[in-house]
């Protein structure tokens, strides 16, 4: 059945993108959504200006001076550590003629000047010296005027940054609402802090962004899709411990959610695959007993053991699975977007869990591994199907929904993401009239 | 090729085995592909923002491959149920500037330039590189003990996948 709405139909364009039956357990979601250039429109102006997004983690800028280019919705911001330790966000552009004023991905540097005419701003964002500056007033700068113009909201959470372009937005706790307490499970797992590893993986998919979000908390296609990963961990001698997968998911408000399971792969922190041999038994049972003397048994075994794939609204994914990475991606067309993920692992960690940590990241994450191709393959091959919008206009999120207590593979996560989606963006499942 | 040697190998040679081992690579002979590595072999693709020589112990890469790993990366990509190539895609490995960069007593270190197309479902993509091997000889062959491509690209734009064997 394609059309929700059986005796009478009603016109596309008078129901939401998201449609859902709560009593007939049918949860919709109208492909318009994944090719429309005007629905993309709609999401940068209600959902990527308005919402919290990442920027980057407290372990890319260590040192006074230490900065990060980075395209964030569309804007390249300068991430810096300012010359006092605070840590700042910038507009990438000259306050005089708008030219980007760093060019480079990632450094240390006391001031950045701009090359065009040679302005020069500290690493706090503050105009130091202009060429010609007896051409101007002396109170040219007295209000801040010619500062590099700072991104309205940043604040942090556990090491994680985030910025806001619309100065009016809810506190950084308040918007992570029930995530806050997820990502601490992940920042737990270091007694000093939490590290992004050198590397990004860089890779740009030709498909909508929304659905990596679905892709990235999704326990119900692995078994299909990733069959070749599941054939490589039984391949590979001790690779797997007697763990069946099991869990749950969670929605944890404003459009955040979580699967929560366990899996039968090894996990640096702490599940031990007799692949790691005597060496990492020792390794994992002394990681393991730390987190037991700070959190308790109960709360270390979670840790531990379990596995989280975790979505931050709207396009952080943090999963903590057999590593853990952190994801974000934006839209630049209607079906392409750009994907940037990163490995995070606990600073102190020795090397011989750091060396383990990436070969399993590689294993199953990235544009490499011997999983993520075949999600980019599955998502480039959705896109391609929403070609036949008009005749099949909808996707279905329903699974699980009749059920109490629903599994890991079910979609309530996604139906999280999709209804906080809906509530912002307020689309309809075509466009009404007079929409152009 | 009967009496190879390190100290006399030429680059016509080394020219030879390695257009040998892109024409396997294009015409999906995977598997007499895996012959020319060592046991001890590595495969390797550094992200795009590692410096070239980085170490897959402690950098992010896209591939770091040990033996075991790349064999299963073969036997993977034979199945059908290796989505991202299936169908198989074509692709055309054009290698280029082959140096000999250094020999040792126990190998030979070889950079080339490297251009491979993929074409699948309409699409081609570029992914545009340079190699560095370690090569060994070997009961009179040689063999690779890494294969290093480091990519001249900022992020995998537009491909989304290194789900070919560059």
């Amino acid at each position: 059945m394609n059309a929700p709405a059986d005796s009478k139909p009603i016109p596309l364009s008078e129901l939401p993108v998201v449609w859902t039956d709560k009593e007939r357990h049918r949860f919709k979601v109208a492909r318009r959504s994944f090719v429309d250039p005007e629905i993309l429109k709609t999401e940068y102006e209600t959902i990527f200006n308005k919402c919290w997004l990442y920027i980057g983690h407290d372990s890319e800028l260590i040192k006074p001076g230490d900065f990060v280019t980075r395209i964030v919705a569309k804007r390249s911001i300068l991430f810096t550590r300012d010359a006092g330790g605070t840590i700042n966000a910038f507009f990438n552009a000259c306050p005089h003629r708008g030219a980007q004023v760093c060019r480079e991905r990632r450094g240390n540097a006391k001031s950045f000047q701009c090359f065009y005419h040679g302005w020069v701003f500290g690493s706090d964002g503050k105009l130091k010296s202009q060429p010609g500056s007896d051409c101007y007033p002396d109170d040219f700068n007295a209000d801040g005027q010619a500062n590099l113009v700072a991104v309205p909201r940043i604040d942090s959470y556990r090491g994680f940054w985030f910025i806001c372009f619309d100065r009016d937005v809810q506190s950084l706790p308040d918007y992570l609402a029930g995530a806050k307490e997820w990502i601490d499970i992940v920042a737990d797992q270091s007694e000093t802090m939490m590290t992004l590893v050198g590397g990004t993986q860089e890779y740009q998919i030709r498909a909508n962004w929304k659905l990596l979000t679905e892709n990235s908390i999704d326990g119900y296609h692995a078994i299909n899709t990733h069959a070749t990963y599941v054939d490589y961990l039984k391949n590979s001698q001790g690779s797997m411990s007697p763990v069946p997968f099991d869990g749950t998911g969670y929605d944890l408000g404003n459009g955040h959610a979580v699967i929560e399971y366990r899996a039968p792969w090894g996990r640096p922190v702490a599940q031990w695959i007799p692949l790691w041999g005597d060496e990492g038994k020792v390794e994992l049972d002394k990681v393991h007993a730390r987190l037991v003397e700070r959190f308790g048994k109960e709360r270390a075994d979670r840790i531990a053991f379990s596995n989280r794939n975790m979505f931050i609204f709207p396009n952080l994914v943090i999963n903590d699975i057999m590593a853990i990475t952190v994801r974000t991606y934006y839209p630049t067309a209607p079906d392409a977007m750009n994907v940037f993920g990163w490995a995070l692992a606990p600073n102190e960690e020795s090397a011989w869990a750091r060396k383990y940590r990436l070969s399993n990241f590689l294993e199953f994450l990235g544009p490499g591994g011997f999983a993520t191709p075949d999600d980019v393959e599955a998502l480039e091959q959705c896109q391609r199907g929403f070609e036949s919008m008009l005749e099949a206009p909808w996707s279905d999120i329903s699974k699980g929904m009749k059920k109490e207590r629903v599994n890991y593979d079910d979609e309530l996560q996604m139906r999280a993401f999709w209804t906080q989606w809906q509530a912002v963006t307020g689309a309809t499942a075509a466009p009404r009239n007079g929409d152009r | 090729m009967s009496t190879l040697t390190l100290a006399t190998i030429t680059r016509e040679q080394v020219e030879d085995f390695m257009f040998l081992e892109a024409e396997m690579l294009d015409e999906w002979r995977l598997k007499e592909w895996l012959t020319l590595f060592t046991v001890d072999a590595t495969y390797n693709v550094p992200a795009t923002d590692v410096a070239p020589n980085a170490s897959p112990d402690s950098a992010l890469f896209y591939v770091a491959d040990d033996r075991f790993r790349l064999e299963q990366r073969v036997e993977r990509l034979l199945k059908r149920t290796a989505h991202a190539e299936f169908p198989r895609s074509k692709t055309r490995h054009l290698v280029s500037n082959v140096r000999i960069r250094g020999r040792s007593d126990t190998e030979l270190d070889v950079g080339a330039a490297v251009l491979t197309f993929r074409t699948k479902m309409g699409l081609t993509e570029t992914y545009i590189g340079s190699y560095r091997y370690r090569l060994v000889i070997d009961d009179g062959r040689l063999l690779i003990r890494e294969k290093r491509c480091i990519l001249d690209m900022d992020g995998l734009k537009p491909n989304g996948r290194i789900s070919i064997i560059l």
